[in-house]
């Protein structure tokens, strides 16, 4: 890639050119190679390094209309000790939340070195005013979430407005200050891999520090073959620009063995410079007890069972 | 064809179908028990007995069925309503009492019953939560297509070395219909209204246990349908090992399962080894229930009451059972929780 970065984003055509002329995806290849990699076996004591990996890495996520601060304040609860009754599980990575519940969830976690992420920017959908994306994104800041993650307009990005896409994103980086930001681009609503490809590069472009899948609220969600895109995208980016940037594959990751998939696909296409909570997360509610009953079958030698863990 | 005709004439078909399953079985029970298996398969409808054929001792009509390629039975496993192989793969050759071939099994392992026990839990809900009369169709439904397939049966049974294969048929499709008319009558029995010392109205109603793990004996229909009948009539799931020395019955008895509406999972039957198996279902902490009859290495048993006891579970061992005798509730109870309800009273 010979094209200078500094200068892509000053117009829509520039933009759409170079999007528009990063490699075309093979489809049947990046679904075959990810199914390749989702056949690795891994067991024992690889297994359970991989589970204990997998559980740092959490973003523990309850993303509901429903949500009160009593099952935010659980929730904190389980983040910080997953296993109430085996204390060598690690805590997870952060926990996600709705804006109006950082404030709790802040409060909850303080000292714990539990990250506190939030969702912003008229979530799930993205349909409002950029001033009432950044006025969300404030609000979540404020609050003292140390991770926004927003979504992306796909409804410009399918119509071709890539540089309103690329500004929204810029602006919203602006609004988090010091939080990190992880920029959501809801790949199942984006049709083909080439979509995400560019979608992918789109959001580093303008400054995201995470590029993740999906909300949770679509499906597909968070696929392997979709992931393996992602992760190709910030291997490139990392090639061409020196900037590192993080993935975070959410929704539909809900058995140990998807999380384990995740892993494998990381070390195989990024490398293990990414295998850390710094730079992988894997956005989930369910899947953290199935880890832990996972991680109770190789310490006690027999199969867990859901009653033993709590309900979220 | 007028109205008064229809009737007549699906009554000839009723009675030319009995007199073709009972010239089977008559030709079964007459036979000597060394070659009983080759009259059944011969005087059961050529279709039925496809899935035989070892090619030992063929008979004429056989030889001359011979000219088409004999479509082979795959025996697989039962989860969830579905028919997978073995996720290890595995498989193990099963021969009649003769020592003849008769087909593959699958020999399943400690994966399948996991999945198993996962499919029986998420059978659980929706099968504990239907009305006792509803369980109690089914159940009538699962004896019907029992007797639908009797020829079948008998064939199979008698290739496993079952004396008075036909018989034994009869008994285990008179066995369910018992359980299944046990469905809505066994809160009566086993629940009751209390006399308290107190302004209350206290009531205690059974209610099914949950997931429960059954090692079956080795009576391969008979002791079959005897263990899970009363496991799954009360509104319990199961996972079953079924008879590893004669396990095909078992695998038609779950197709049979299959085309009853009985909810996928709900049953779930596994070909293999006990030894290798049961001890996993015994610690599952998933499993609410063992039910260790076919369990006859006292071994196996203790190590499996041990592994049962790190949650609880239910067990049931019973001493050496008599399958043709009348069962009692002993084995409806076993698997039943009472909850009890206090009501006040005050008006």
């Amino acid at each position: 890639m010979t094209t200078s970065l500094t200068d892509v984003a000053t117009s829509n055509v520039t933009l759409r050119s170079f999007l528009h002329g990063l490699p075309g995806v093979d489809r049947v290849g990046a679904d075959q190679r990810a199914a390749m990699l989702g056949t690795r076996s891994i067991k024992t004591t690889a297994k359970a390094q991989a589970i204990d990996l997998a559980i740092g890495m959490v973003d523990l996520t309850t993303l509901e209309g429903a949500d009160t601060p009593g099952k935010v304040r659980a929730m904190c609860a389980k983040a910080v000790h997953p296993d109430p009754a085996d204390p060598s599980v690690p805590k997870v990575a952060a926990v996600c939340v709705y804006p109006d519940m950082v404030a709790g969830a802040a409060a909850a976690l303080k000292g714990s070195g539990v990250k506190v992420a939030s969702v912003a920017t008229a979530f799930p959908s993205g349909r409002s005013s950029l001033d009432v994306k950044i006025a969300d994104t404030a609000f979540a800041v404020a609050a003292g979430a140390d991770e926004i993650d927003m979504v992306i307009d796909r409804g410009a990005f399918l119509a071709g407005d890539y540089l309103k896409v690329f500004e929204e994103i810029v602006a919203i980086k602006a609004a988090c200050g010091t939080a990190h930001l992880k920029v959501i681009l809801e790949t199942g609503e984006l049709s083909t891999y080439d979509n995400v490809r560019r979608a992918s590069w789109l959001a580093m472009l303008a400054g995201g520090d995470f590029i993740k899948t999906s909300t949770g609220k679509v499906q597909p969600a968070a696929t392997l073959p979709v992931t393996l895109i992602m992760l190709e995208a910030v291997r490139d980016f990392l090639a061409v620009t020196g900037r590192k940037v993080g993935v975070k594959p959410a929704g539909g990751i809900k058995t140990t063995k998807d999380a384990i998939k995740m892993l494998v696909l990381v070390n195989e296409t990024v490398g293990d410079g990414w295998l850390s909570p710094d730079w992988f997360r894997l956005g989930a509610s369910s899947v953290l007890n199935d880890l832990l009953m996972q991680r109770q079958k190789m310490a006690t030698g027999r199969y867990a069972g859901p009653d033993y863990f709590t309900l979220d | 064809m007028t109205k008064a005709e229809k009737p007549g004439r699906a009554r000839a078909g009723k009675q030319s179908g009995g007199q073709t399953t009972r010239r089977a079985d008559a030709s079964v029970d007459a036979a000597a028990p060394a070659a009983s298996g080759e009259t059944a398969v011969e005087s059961v409808d050529p279709v039925e007995s496809a899935d035989g054929g070892s090619g030992v001792g063929e008979t004429a009509p056989a030889r001359e069925r011979a000219a088409r390629l004999a479509v082979r039975k795959t025996y697989k496993l039962y989860i969830g309503g579905a028919f997978p192989r073995s996720e290890s793969g595995r498989s193990y050759a099963v021969a009649s009492s003769r020592g003849d071939f008769l087909a593959n099994a699958s020999r399943a392992s400690r994966k399948d019953a996991r999945d198993a026990v996962t499919a029986a839990r998420k059978a659980f809900g929706g099968w504990s939560g239907a009305t006792a009369y509803n369980r109690g169709q089914i159940l009538y439904r699962v004896a019907e297509m029992l007797e639908g397939r009797r020829a079948q049966f008998t064939a199979e049974l008698a290739e496993a070395g079952t004396k008075r294969a036909g018989e034994v048929v009869d008994a285990a499709v008179d066995r369910l219909v018992w359980y299944a008319g046990w469905s809505d009558k066994i809160a009566a029995v086993a629940g009751s209204t209390n006399p308290v010392a107190g302004p209350y109205f206290n009531v205690s109603s059974p209610e099914p246990t949950g997931v429960v793990a059954v090692v079956a004996p080795d009576e391969p229909l008979l002791g079959l349908v005897s263990v899970i009948a009363p496991v799954i009539v009360t509104g319990n799931t199961c996972v079953v090992i079924a008879s590893e020395r004669a396990p095909l019955p078992s695998i038609t008895l779950a197709e049979v399962l299959a085309t009853s509406d009985l909810p996928g999972g709900v049953v779930n039957i596994l070909t293999g080894s006990a030894a290798e198996i049961a001890p996993w279902l015994a610690a599952h902490m998933d499993v609410n229930a063992l039910d260790l009859t076919g369990v006859t290495d006292e071994g196996l048993a203790v190590a499996c009451e041990e592994a049962a006891a790190e949650n609880l579970k239910r067990v049931f061992r019973p001493a050496a059972t008599d399958w043709s005798a009348d069962p009692g509730t002993r084995r409806l109870t076993a698997f039943l929780e009472t909850k009890t309800v206090w009501h006040p009273t005050g008006v």
